[in-house]
């Protein structure tokens, strides 16, 4: 980096402004955090030249140190709930409301222009409030967060002048039928990026058209499913220069005009390079698509029950170029086999369980392995299956040694090794041990101890764990605190760690994001230990029962508890039945 | 019994699994098998393999000291093997992939000998009276291991488990062992979640937040939540994109395609939109939901995955003893048995079903497997 001659220039002898111009080049959270420890005037240059701050629990600091350390900030990513309040196991009002960051970044002269939510609560009344107050806003990325309404869409719709990004991601929104689409008025012309695939109502069809056409910015376009085949057909003849396509509900008569018309435009859209949707889908019209898949580079067919068996196969055998790929199980093991054969730049692979009613296709490790073995790029996978043999997952592993995120559920959570009988520890343990850059791991199956050893040994790069129904003692949960030195956020569920493992290493918790631990055997006492011992920890249990008082009981085994490191003490919004320690 | 036709596949293919077995080299993963449970008398040999260490280096970590060692109370744990066995030293028993040479080094499987020690695992022989359900995601079901109405505070190797009816679960310990030596030996490791009390809170698991459920499944049962690990987003998305592809109403057309079933001996018909299921299984199972009293048996038990054309002889076998079996009115106005075709001719084909007595489709076979010949 910097050249230092005999006469030893000092770092401090460089006016700031060098410096300044050095971190702009400097983009990644963490090498700007590293860069603020070096000294005090690099702390002060950096803090007042960072733009993008990234908050991975939102009660692990306030809006107003925030505030006052970054005043320059523009873009602000946030997350609340923990990871596993997707899946139902945390009560909708536990937290994570976004209102008083916004209330606070209101009143302070920070000129937000992004903000990006995860897991979080959004009321429409942060939504409008959001919208009024920061006159450059730009880009509003909502992902899985809840409490917002259309009404609230539509606040931002009307009041952000400048918009260029609305992106709801997977977001529980209440649709109230207003006509949100039409509040965006007509000198708005600045969006590139539309997002709203996963509102449920229905959609002011002519509204979206003339919203599109003013839009010649425009590159990610993902649709819900009440916009039909021909208004797709409309927009895309006024936007064929999209990068990201999500199409709405895929349904025509082959032989209609719109379906010939989307044909003939489909031609024309030459840089889509990105492709979801397909809702509903008539398979017999999947071949309008074609001319766009030989340059997909991602596909996301994860809502699209609707296409299987050979459309979906002959669709596939057309993405050559595929680089990320989510998609159902009814593709099967065969069908993954096509894909290995086909998609040779394939990085990253998620295949979800479908909903097609009883009987339907097992993903077995048998796909698994054709994968890994037509698809030695793959870095990334969330695979559920029914099965999965020791055997196949030493294959994958040695076959794709690069993985950085693995996450395998076999929907029976303690099944062993259906050939051998035996734990998947071993399966794991070479996952772990070959997958040198693994950052990224879950787990099922029939796992003991051993496999946290082995996790413990060999993955060092590890930051997040996800654990259920594994383990047998404290011992396996050790290995992992022990051993993995890097691991961040660790998420356990139904998995016979107590309070010995919980309490060995306190300052370990530290380093670490959060921690989750439900359904094991901790018990109030333990949990009131490390509450004591460690104050920068917050110690939540979280109670739903209506009939568990809050007993006073410490060997009273807690049902669910969230801990995380926090610099600004209990948070004062937990409701009645989170009782922070 | 089955109706053969529908030729279904086995649920979780038997010839799975050794794609590996060549791949598996001598170069080792590093890895040691470890007889967690520290019995000596184990005799059988199926555990999974594990290949020898390449370097040295691993072997002088002192993994003995970190490990679990496990036996009754006043028994020494036998010295644990550190030299591990290649894979191709050829011993390939019949069942497992990676034997390994010394015997005491394994996980036990034949542990009916009870070698369950204080929190440990084992055999028990609940997995019996588990009932086997075939592959039924996303319904309704109540995984409970030890028959009914398990108390989760006993002692007793018992758990109440229920899941939201995402019935992986259901499938647990099931499926393509079957048959094999391995389906009674399930060993300790299986029946993992013997003794964890599985204490959710009973009732306060029915509260708002399951929506893990199809809309509209009645949340009678205590459910565990949580399991499986999907977005209730998505599931919620997928349910109702598959009652909407229910509730289209058919015109056949490239959407949907509506048929007629009319059963024997029942009051009603009913319409099906074949385009929603994609094998014979499904739509068995389909139909046995619909016309409760038959059932198509089980259909894949015979059939190899992928071959749904049964062999004639196969045919005839499974045809005896069954009460219905399922026949479709072809375009050329033929009765045929259902299964002899692969599925997507067969949608094509098809213009009615029927559930006939399997005394009237006796005659049907034959004809079945000659036309198919033709045909082909």
């Amino acid at each position: 980096m910097l050249w230092v001659s005999r006469k030893t220039i000092k770092m401090n002898y460089f006016p700031d402004e060098v410096l300044e111009h050095m971190f702009f080049f400097i983009t990644s959270h963490k090498d700007r955090n590293s860069v603020s420890l070096v000294c005090k005037s690099w702390y002060k240059i950096e803090r007042y030249s960072r733009q993008r701050v990234f908050i991975g629990n939102c009660y692990s600091i306030s809006p107003e140190r925030l505030i006052a350390r970054f005043p320059g900030l523009k873009s602000l990513t946030l997350k609340g709930k923990p990871h596993f309040a997707d899946f139902n196991l945390v009560p909708h009002e536990w937290g994570g409301f976004v209102y008083p960051w916004i209330e606070a970044l209101a009143k302070s002269r920070i000129g937000l222009e992004e903000l990006r939510l995860k897991r979080m609560v959004v009321s429409d009344e942060s939504l409008e409030f959001l919208s009024k107050s920061f006159v450059n806003f730009k880009s509003l990325v909502l992902v899985s967060c809840e409490g917002f309404t259309t009404d609230g869409l539509a606040a931002i719709a009307a009041n952000c002048r400048f918009l260029r990004e609305l992106d709801l991601q997977e977001n529980e929104v209440d649709d109230q039928r207003g006509h949100w689409l039409s509040c965006f008025p007509e000198s708005c012309t600045s969006l590139v990026t539309l997002n709203f695939a996963c509102l449920k109502g229905e959609i002011n069809l002519g509204a979206l058209e003339r919203l599109v056409v003013r839009s010649p910015n425009l590159k990610s376009l993902r649709l819900n499913h009440a916009v039909p085949l021909d208004t797709l057909q409309k927009l895309l003849m006024q936007a064929p220069q999209l990068v990201d396509l999500g199409t709405g509900s895929y349904v025509d008569d082959p032989s209609s005009e719109a379906y010939s018309k989307l044909k003939s435009v489909f031609q024309r859209c030459k840089s889509i390079r990105s492709l979801s949707g397909f809702f509903e889908v008539a398979p017999h019209c999947m071949s309008a698509i074609y001319p766009i898949c030989r340059n997909l580079t991602f596909l996301n067919l994860s809502y699209a029950p609707g296409l299987h068996g050979n459309e979906l196969t002959k669709l596939i055998q057309h993405c050559r170029k595929l680089q990320r790929l989510w998609i159902l199980d009814c593709i099967g093991d065969k069908g993954l086999g096509v894909v290995a054969s086909t998609c040779k730049e394939l990085q990253e692979l998620r295949v979800f369980p479908s909903d097609l009613g009883p009987g339907n296709a097992a993903m077995t490790e048998e796909g698994l392995v054709l994968l890994s073995e037509g698809c030695p790029k793959l870095n990334s996978l969330l695979y559920f299956c029914q099965q999965m043999t020791n055997a196949a997952l030493i294959t994958v592993a040695k076959n794709c040694p690069n993985f950085i995120r693995f996450r395998l559920c076999i929907l029976d959570p303690v099944k062993c090794d259906p050939v051998t009988n035996q734990p998947l520890d071993e399966g794991f343990g070479a996952i772990v041990h070959f997958c040198k850059g693994l950052k990224r791991l879950s787990l099922t199956g029939l796992l003991t101890d051993q496999v946290f050893n082995y996790i413990g040994m060999y993955a060092e790069q590890l930051e997040m764990l996800s654990i259920a129904f594994a383990g047998d003692s404290d011992e396996g949960m050790l290995y992992v605190l022990n051993g993995c030195k890097k691991l961040r956020k660790l998420e356990i569920m139904k998995s016979r760690f107590g309070n010995a493992a919980l309490l060995e290493d306190m300052g370990k918790y530290e380093a670490m994001r959060s921690l989750w631990m439900s359904s094991c055997e901790v018990t109030l006492g333990g949990c009131k230990t490390l509450a004591e011992k460690m104050p920068r920890l917050s110690v939540e249990i979280i109670n739903e029962s209506e009939q568990m008082e809050f007993s006073h009981d410490d060997r009273q085994k807690v049902d669910k508890m969230y801990l995380y490191r926090t610099l600004v003490g209990h948070r004062k919004d937990s409701p009645a039945f989170v009782c922070i320690l | 019994m089955s109706p053969p036709l529908l030729g279904v596949e086995e649920e979780g293919q038997s010839n799975v699994s050794t794609p590996s077995v060549d791949c598996i080299s001598q170069n080792g993963t590093g890895l040691k098998e470890r007889n967690y449970l520290g019995l000596s008398d184990c005799s059988s040999v199926d555990s999974s393999a594990v290949s020898s260490l390449p370097e040295d280096n691993k072997s002088n970590l002192n993994l003995k000291a970190t490990e679990l060692r496990l036996g009754l109370p006043g028994s020494e744990s036998p010295e644990r093997e550190t030299e591990l066995c290649l894979l191709n030293s050829g011993k390939l028993d019949e069942k497992p992939l990676f034997p390994l040479l010394p015997s005491k080094d394994r996980i036990c499987s034949s542990s009916q000998k009870g070698v369950v020690t204080g929190n440990k695992r084992g055999f028990s022989d609940t997995i019996d009276g588990f009932s086997e359900v075939k592959g039924t995601v996303y319904t309704e079901k109540n995984w409970i291991f030890h028959g009914a109405g398990s108390d989760s505070e006993s002692p007793q190797p018992v758990v109440h488990g229920k899941y939201p009816g995402n019935s992986g679960v259901n499938v647990m310990l099931s499926t393509r062992s079957s048959g094999a030596q391995t389906s009674v030996k399930k060993d300790g490791p299986a029946n993992v979640l013997k003794e964890r009390p599985l204490a959710i809170g009973g009732t306060s698991l029915n509260q708002t937040g399951i929506s893990n459920n199809n809309s509209g499944a009645p949340a009678a049962k205590a459910q565990v939540v949580g399991w499986p690990p999907i977005r209730s987003f998505r599931t919620k998305t997928l349910a109702t994109s598959s009652k909407n592809n229910d509730e289209v109403d058919g015109k056949p057309g490239p959407a949907a395609l509506f048929i007629k079933v009319s059963m024997d001996g029942a009051p009603y018909l009913r319409k099906v939109d074949l385009r929603t299921y994609s094998t014979y299984r499904e739509l068995s199972s389909a139909l046995e939901k619909m016309f409760g009293c038959f059932t198509l048996g089980q259909c894949g038990s015979h059939v190899a995955p992928g071959k749904e054309i049964l062999s004639e002889s196969k045919l005839k076998d499974l045809l005896h003893g069954s009460e219905y079996v399922l026949t479709y009115e072809d375009k050329d106005g033929d009765w045929m048995l259902v299964g002899d075709v692969p599925w997507e001719m067969f949608i094509e084909t098809c213009k009615r079903l029927k559930i006939m007595k399997s005394s009237d489709a006796i005659g049907l076979a034959p004809r079945a497997m000659e036309k198919s010949k033709i045909s082909n």
